[in-house]
C-alpha cells in the first residue's frame, strides 16, 4: 500500500488535477490557476488567452491578448531563409524524424544571433533601461561584461539589432507599428518614436528580435519567459517548411556545391 | 548591401575540412581516409576540436568521460530524459539528443565543466598576480554564490575523484600547478564554513587544464561525454511496458496556486 502523502511531488502554482475515480494515474479535471482547462477554458477562451494564462496564471486583459496574437502571428514564420528554418528544413531534406526538425530549429533558434538568447538579453537591457535613451546609449556601447566564461557565446552585437543589416526592413517596421498601436504599455511606443535614434547608436537596424523584446516588456514577460515563448511561437513556420522540403526532398534543395572552399591548413601541431 | 553577406554568398572558405564526393575527405590538412583512419575515434576527435594529436591526452579525456559522466542511472536528469523517452516509445537518437542538450546544466554537466576550468584560469593569473587564493575564492563565492567544480547535488562526497586521479596518475597526468590549485581550493573550501568538496569537473579541469587546453577545448571534448551512461537508460525502459518509468499519480502534483475555481469571462 502506497502512502501518498510520503511520496515525492512535483510543485506547480499552474497546474492541479482531479483523479478519475477508476485510476489515480488519470486525471478527470485538469485546472490552470484555477480555471477548469476541459470544461470551460476549452469552450470560451481562445488559444492565444489560454497561452497568456499558462505564463501569467491570469486571463490576459483584452488589449494583452490582442498583442500576444499579433506578436505570435509576427513570429511564426520567420521565412525559410532564416537560420532556424533552415535547420528545420535540413533535417526534413535528409528524411530525418520531424521532431529533430522542430529539435533542430529551437537548437539554432536559440542564439544571440535573432533567437532566444538575443530576446532574452535585449528583454534584461529593457528592465535595466527601460524608456531611458541614455542608459540605452550607455548599455549598447559598454555591455556588462561577465567574469566567467559561459556556454553561450558572448553578444557580438547591440541586443534587438541586425549587426548584417543595412536599413530596418519593411516587416519589422510594419510590425512595430501595429503592436505599438495596439499596446498598453511603454515600450513598444518608446521604441516606435526612438527607433531611429538608436539605431544610430547601435549601428545596426532595429530586427524582429528586438520588437519580439520589447513586446515582451510590455506584456510584463520576464527574460526568461520571453526567451523560451520567443522560440516556442517561431515553430510553426519551421513545421510547415520542414515538411514541405521532406516532400520535394534533397535534390531540390542547395547543398551549395561549389560554394566550399578548401584552403590549405597550417596549424597542424605533431605533438605526441 | 551588406558586404559581409555579400562576402560569404556561396563562399565558404575553410581550412578546417570537406568532403570530396567520390573520392576523399580531408580534416585540418590531413587526409581522413588514408592518413587518420587508424586513430582511435577519441584521437580523431581531439585532433578535429583542437588539432593537437596526442594519443595519451586522447587517452586521459577518455577515461575522464567513463569514471566522470558515464552513469547509467536513470533517475539523473539528463539520463532520465532518454529515460522517459523510452517509456513514451520515442527514438534513441532523439533520447540521446535530448538528454545531450540537457547536460549543458548548471548543477551539474557542461557548464560546471567548462566553468571550473576557467575559474582555476582565473584563480591562477590572480594568485600569480599577488592575491592570496581564499581571498580570490571567497570573492568568487560573493559574487556567484557557488565556484565551479566545487560542492555537489544531493551528496557532497565525490566518490569519482580517487579513482580519475589513479587513472590521470597511470598516464603521468595529475602532477601540475592547475591540480595542486585545485585541491588546494578543496583544502579550503571543505574546511570553511561553506563546506564543499571537490567534484568531477574541478578535477577534470584540472587535469586537462595541466595539459594545456582551454576552456573552449574542454567543453567541446566533453559534448559527448554522457552519451554512453544515456543510451543505456534508454535500452533499458524500452525493454518495460510502455509509460512504466516513474508513473506519477494526480496526487504527485503538489498544487500551491489558487484554491479558487475560477469561470472563464467571469
Amino acid at each position: 500500500m502506497i502512502d501518498e502523502d510520503k511520496q515525492e511531488k512535483i510543485t506547480t502554482r499552474i497546474w492541479r488535477e482531479v483523479p478519475e475515480d477508476d485510476n489515480p494515474f488519470a486525471a478527470a479535471a485538469c485546472y490552470c490557476a484555477g480555471f477548469d482547462v476541459f470544461g470551460d477554458v476549452l469552450r470560451n477562451a481562445s488559444y492565444i488567452d489560454y497561452l497568456y494564462l499558462l505564463f501569467k496564471h491570469e486571463p490576459p486583459t483584452a488589449e494583452a491578448s490582442k498583442l500576444l496574437e499579433g506578436l505570435a502571428l509576427a513570429l511564426a514564420n520567420p521565412g525559410l531563409r532564416d537560420h532556424s528554418v533552415r535547420a528545420a528544413m535540413c533535417a526534413a531534406v535528409g528524411g530525418s524524424t520531424r521532431a529533430s526538425a522542430l529539435m533542430a530549429s529551437i537548437s539554432v533558434g536559440a542564439g544571440n544571433l535573432g533567437g532566444g538568447r538575443e530576446v532574452y538579453t535585449a528583454v534584461n537591457c529593457w528592465q535595466t533601461c527601460g524608456t531611458d535613451l541614455a542608459a540605452w546609449e550607455a548599455i549598447i556601447k559598454s555591455p556588462p561584461q561577465e567574469e566567467r566564461v559561459d556556454v553561450w557565446m558572448p553578444m557580438e552585437h547591440a541586443p534587438g539589432f541586425d549587426p548584417n543589416g543595412v536599413s530596418c526592413p519593411k516587416p519589422v517596421r510594419q510590425t512595430l507599428a501595429y503592436l505599438a498601436e495596439i499596446s498598453e504599455g511603454d515600450s513598444l511606443v518608446w521604441l516606435m518614436q526612438h527607433r531611429e535614434k538608436l539605431e544610430a547608436i547601435a549601428g545596426a537596424p532595429l530586427a524582429m528580435s528586438g520588437v519580439a523584446a520589447a513586446a515582451m516588456n510590455d506584456l510584463s514577460l520576464s527574460a526568461e519567459e520571453s526567451e523560451i515563448l520567443f522560440m516556442l511561437l517561431r515553430l510553426p513556420g519551421a513545421a510547415v517548411h520542414a515538411l514541405e522540403q521532406e516532400k520535394l526532398g534533397w535534390r531540390r534543395y542547395p547543398f551549395f556545391g561549389n560554394g566550399l572552399k578548401l584552403m590549405p591548413y597550417d596549424q597542424v601541431s605533431d605533438e605526441d | 548591401m551588406p558586404d559581409d553577406l555579400q562576402k560569404y554568398e556561396d563562399n565558404w572558405e575553410t581550412s578546417m575540412g570537406a568532403w570530396f564526393p567520390g573520392e576523399k575527405v580531408t580534416l585540418r590538412g590531413k587526409d581522413v581516409l588514408t592518413e587518420l583512419r587508424n586513430y582511435r575515434w577519441h584521437q580523431y576527435l581531439l585532433y578535429g576540436v583542437t588539432g593537437k594529436k596526442s594519443e595519451r591526452i586522447a587517452r586521459l579525456f577518455e577515461g575522464i568521460w567513463l569514471i566522470s559522466c558515464s552513469f547509467p542511472d536513470p533517475r539523473l536528469w539528463n539520463n532520465r530524459v532518454a529515460a522517459l523517452a523510452a517509456t513514451a516509445r520515442s527514438t534513441g537518437v532523439l533520447a540521446s539528443s535530448g538528454a545531450l542538450a540537457v547536460t549543458e546544466a548548471t548543477i551539474y554537466g557542461l557548464k560546471p565543466i567548462k566553468g571550473a576550468m576557467d575559474f582555476l584560469y582565473r584563480t591562477m593569473a590572480k594568485i600569480k598576480s599577488g592575491q592570496m587564493l581564499e581571498d580570490v575564492v571567497r570573492g568568487e563565492l560573493k559574487k556567484y554564490r557557488n565556484v565551479y567544480g566545487y560542492g555537489r547535488p544531493i551528496t557532497d562526497r565525490d566518490e569519482r575523484v580517487a579513482p580519475l586521479m589513479e587513472f590521470a596518475h597511470s598516464l603521468d597526468a595529475g602532477h601540475g600547478e592547475y591540480t595542486q590549485l585545485a585541491f588546494k581550493v578543496d583544502e579550503y573550501l571543505s574546511s570553511s564554513r561553506y563546506g564543499y568538496t571537490i567534484n568531477i569537473s574541478g578535477v577534470a579541469a584540472a587535469l586537462m587544464a595541466d595539459e594545456g587546453y582551454s576552456p573552449d577545448d574542454h567543453y567541446h571534448l566533453a559534448t559527448l561525454a554522457f552519451t554512453a551512461g544515456v543510451i543505456p537508460c534508454f535500452i533499458d525502459a524500452s525493454k518495460k511496458p510502455e509509460g512504466a518509468f516513474f508513473p506519477l499519480r494526480t496526487t504527485r502534483i503538489n498544487y500551491e496556486g489558487t484554491e479558487q475555481l475560477r469561470v472563464w469571462g467571469k
